[in-house]
């Protein structure tokens, strides 16, 4: 069952998350990665809690938002399926992988599937250059990557 | 007598099937009623055999590799357990031949301990480092560095010591440590080895750099794509607090530091040290204007030490061994060893610790074993995204900060991607090109527009349209960013560029297109 949260809740939840990281120095990063894993994207009802709460504009709050990759403005479809496609996975026919991938999930990268199941991201280097093509499902690493294996991980990101 | 049998955790190894690996493992040893310890040990850096299992025998440890989950069972009756032979056994790790060329200084233990043990950890000369520190003055701890000869591996190649000088002589009521482990390059993964296979070494070596410049708080700044690394790195700080290593009274010292790891949300540019200090306290990740200086207002304005993971690591030993004793490795002004990570299109791919000096033929042909695919090597590219696409005309060059820079390239984080005859180098230029306008942090023109103005240029030569015209306005543009960029990524991104189109040119000759007759 799907709980939509409504406004007042979000802010309440952004508030007490904020209240146990405020005491950091440079709070903001560390408060936007908890309230992405809290609600799965940063919603717009948490921009004014923040910039209230560290006495900053919402245009600050919304310029730092924007300017990380990771930071979704959007929740992600149920599995995150990230490629790289950096020069060591290029090097080992990850352009060949990304398009098997494309084409058995019918999206482009930044998008996801119809039916919600799969979000599909480029990262830039996962840090397994030694046996690439590599691939991250939902945080989980995998290396090595071939068709068959890419098709393996879209069949597993699919269930 | 319980073996002890080795599975790593390392991120490689687990993307190559090491959990089920050790599941397995474990399933077996239960039904078979062994007596074995199975220990989670880091990467030996011997990728291409990962996942790498070894067994502690009294002749030492044996390895066999690659082992997949379903190799166990069989592994198990073949004799596993008392490192007898199979297929799959390569005698003892230490005789293995790239293994045993190496010289680990910096990766000493890394592969070869529990990530997360102290007692594993001073068992391996752990800490004695930081021992001696404590016993010294700050000034004489920043000049053991100095004298070392050590250079920031992050890159930049500037002399950690005197960097640590200037913050020793910042006056602040508040000093900082900050290591840069935002390993970014494609073809780098030696931080992330470090962090996931000996954190505790990146903790005392940070713990050192405070002692040495009177800074009492540190922060490690890596990766969202590190999530193993994280994790383990956290684990350690807080095992480390517990033992009291790190806290108000460093082992007892009356002398404090303490730690924390913070998750970057996966900008390239945060590697850039500036724009990590902005990160850091929150902002966007755009790049500061120099001066001021970071070490003397860095984060949130106060001496700030940046250094790479690397740079920090190898202090430990630089305090154990002392100064000379890492001076002595190395040639020119690069002194002591540096972590090649051999990576791509490679057979022998993996991290391999060594002194500087070997020419970049003997790091690709005869350690790396040529290509994967087993096709002729066609370039390799040096330093990551920013680093120079060499040919092999250039195989002689010597691995060492100064030869690589009078080829025009540069030795970066110290990663090698090998790239064999199918790769196009005009696409490799234009990917250099599209990968700086999408991490540009815009600050400056040169490379936030630059960039994608070079990705328009290099179509225009794929297409056959006015192809030398549009060749000299790439390479004034490259000359733009180079010397105009505030930071290295429109700086450097010329590197792979200019390179691939100086050293292989016929791939920017592409044949125009012919109109169809009507």
């Amino acid at each position: 069952m799907n709980v939509h949260a409504t406004g007042g809740d979000v802010g309440k939840r952004s508030l007490s998350i904020i209240d146990a990281l405020r005491e950091l120095e440079g709070p903001l990063l560390p408060i936007l990665h908890e309230i992405q894993a809290e609600f799965g994207h940063i919603p717009q009802e948490s921009l004014p809690v923040i910039a209230r709460e560290l006495n900053l504009s919402r245009a600050e709050v919304h310029g730092v938002v924007t300017f990380y990759h990771d930071f979704r403005q959007q929740p992600a479809g149920r599995h995150v399926l990230k490629l790289c496609r950096a020069e060591a996975c290029q090097s080992m026919g990850g352009d060949a992988v990304a398009e098997r991938v494309k084409a058995m999930l019918g999206i482009d990268f930044h998008e996801t599937t119809g039916d919600g199941a799969v979000t599909l991201e480029p990262v830039y280097c996962l840090g397994l250059c030694s046996c690439a093509p590599s691939a991250m499902l939902d945080g989980a690493v995998h290396g090595r990557l071939d068709p068959a294996r890419a098709q393996a991980l879209v069949e597993e990101a699919r269930r | 007598m319980t073996v002890r049998i080795y599975v790593p955790r390392d991120a490689a190894a687990l993307a190559l099937g090491a959990e089920a690996v050790a599941e397995t493992l474990h399933r077996e040893i239960a039904g078979r009623g062994l007596d074995v310890k199975i220990v989670r040990n880091g990467s030996r850096g011997l990728h291409w055999l990962e996942p790498l299992v070894e067994v502690e025998t009294p002749a030492g440890r044996v390895a066999y590799g690659p082992v997949s989950a379903a190799d166990v069972a069989a592994l198990l009756d073949a004799g596993l357990a008392e490192g007898r032979p199979h297929a799959l056994c390569h005698g003892l790790t230490e005789e293995i031949p790239f293994l045993k060329g190496q010289t680990r200084l910096t990766f000493a233990r890394c592969g070869v301990t529990d990530p997360l043990s102290l007692e594993d950890y001073r068992a391996h000369r752990g800490l004695t480092g930081l021992e001696k520190a404590l016993a010294m003055d700050p000034a004489d701890v920043v000049r053991e560095v100095t004298d070392s000869g050590l250079r920031g591996r992050g890159g930049a190649g500037f002399p950690t010591g005197i960097k640590w000088k200037t913050v020793l002589d910042a006056a602040g009521p508040q000093k900082y440590i900050v290591c840069n482990a935002d390993e970014g390059d494609s073809g780098t993964f030696a931080d992330r080895m470090i962090m996931e296979g000996d954190p505790f070494v990146l903790v005392e070596g940070m713990t050192i750099a405070g002692l040495a410049t009177g800074a009492t708080k540190g922060y490690i700044y890596t990766r969202s794509e590190y999530p193993h690394a994280v994790k383990t790195m956290r684990n350690a700080i807080v095992a480390a607090r517990a033992a009291g290593l790190l806290g108000p009274s460093i082992l007892g010292s009356g002398r404090a530091f303490d730690m924390e790891v913070r998750v970057g949300a996966g900008a390239y540019v945060c590697g850039e040290e500036t724009s990590l200090l902005n990160s850091l306290e929150g902002k966007r990740g755009v790049v500061r204007a120099k001066p001021p200086l970071p070490a003397l207002q860095g984060f949130l304005g106060r001496p700030t030490v940046v250094n790479n993971v690397i740079s920090l690591a190898s202090v430990p030993i630089i305090m154990d061994r002392g100064a000379a004793y890492y001076r002595d490795f190395g040639m020119g002004r690069s002194r002591g060893t540096i972590p090649i990570q051999i990576a791509g299109n490679v057979r022998h791919a993996g991290l391999y610790e060594t002194a500087f000096g070997l020419t970049l033929g003997q790091i690709v042909d005869t350690i790396g074993g040529g290509t994967a695919s087993g096709r002729p090597v066609k370039a390799v590219q040096v330093g990551g995204p920013l680093g120079a696409y060499f040919p092999r005309a250039l195989f002689d060059t010597p691995f060492d900060y100064e030869a690589f820079a009078a080829k025009d390239g540069l030795i970066g984080h110290a990663g090698i991607t090998v790239f064999d005859d199918t790769a196009d180098m005009l696409k490799q230029a234009r990917f250099a090109m599209e990968f700086c306008a999408i991490e540009s942090c815009g600050k400056c023109t040169p490379c936030r527009i630059g960039s994608t103005r070079g990705v328009e240029t290099v179509d225009q030569i794929a297409r056959g349209i006015e192809p030398e015209k549009n060749r000299d306005l790439l390479t004034d543009l490259c000359n733009t960013m180079k010397f105009g960029s505030l930071c290295a990524l429109g700086g450097f991104t010329p590197y792979p560029v200019m390179s691939a189109m100086t050293h292989f040119p016929e791939d920017f000759r592409p044949t125009p297109m012919v109109e169809a007759a009507e």
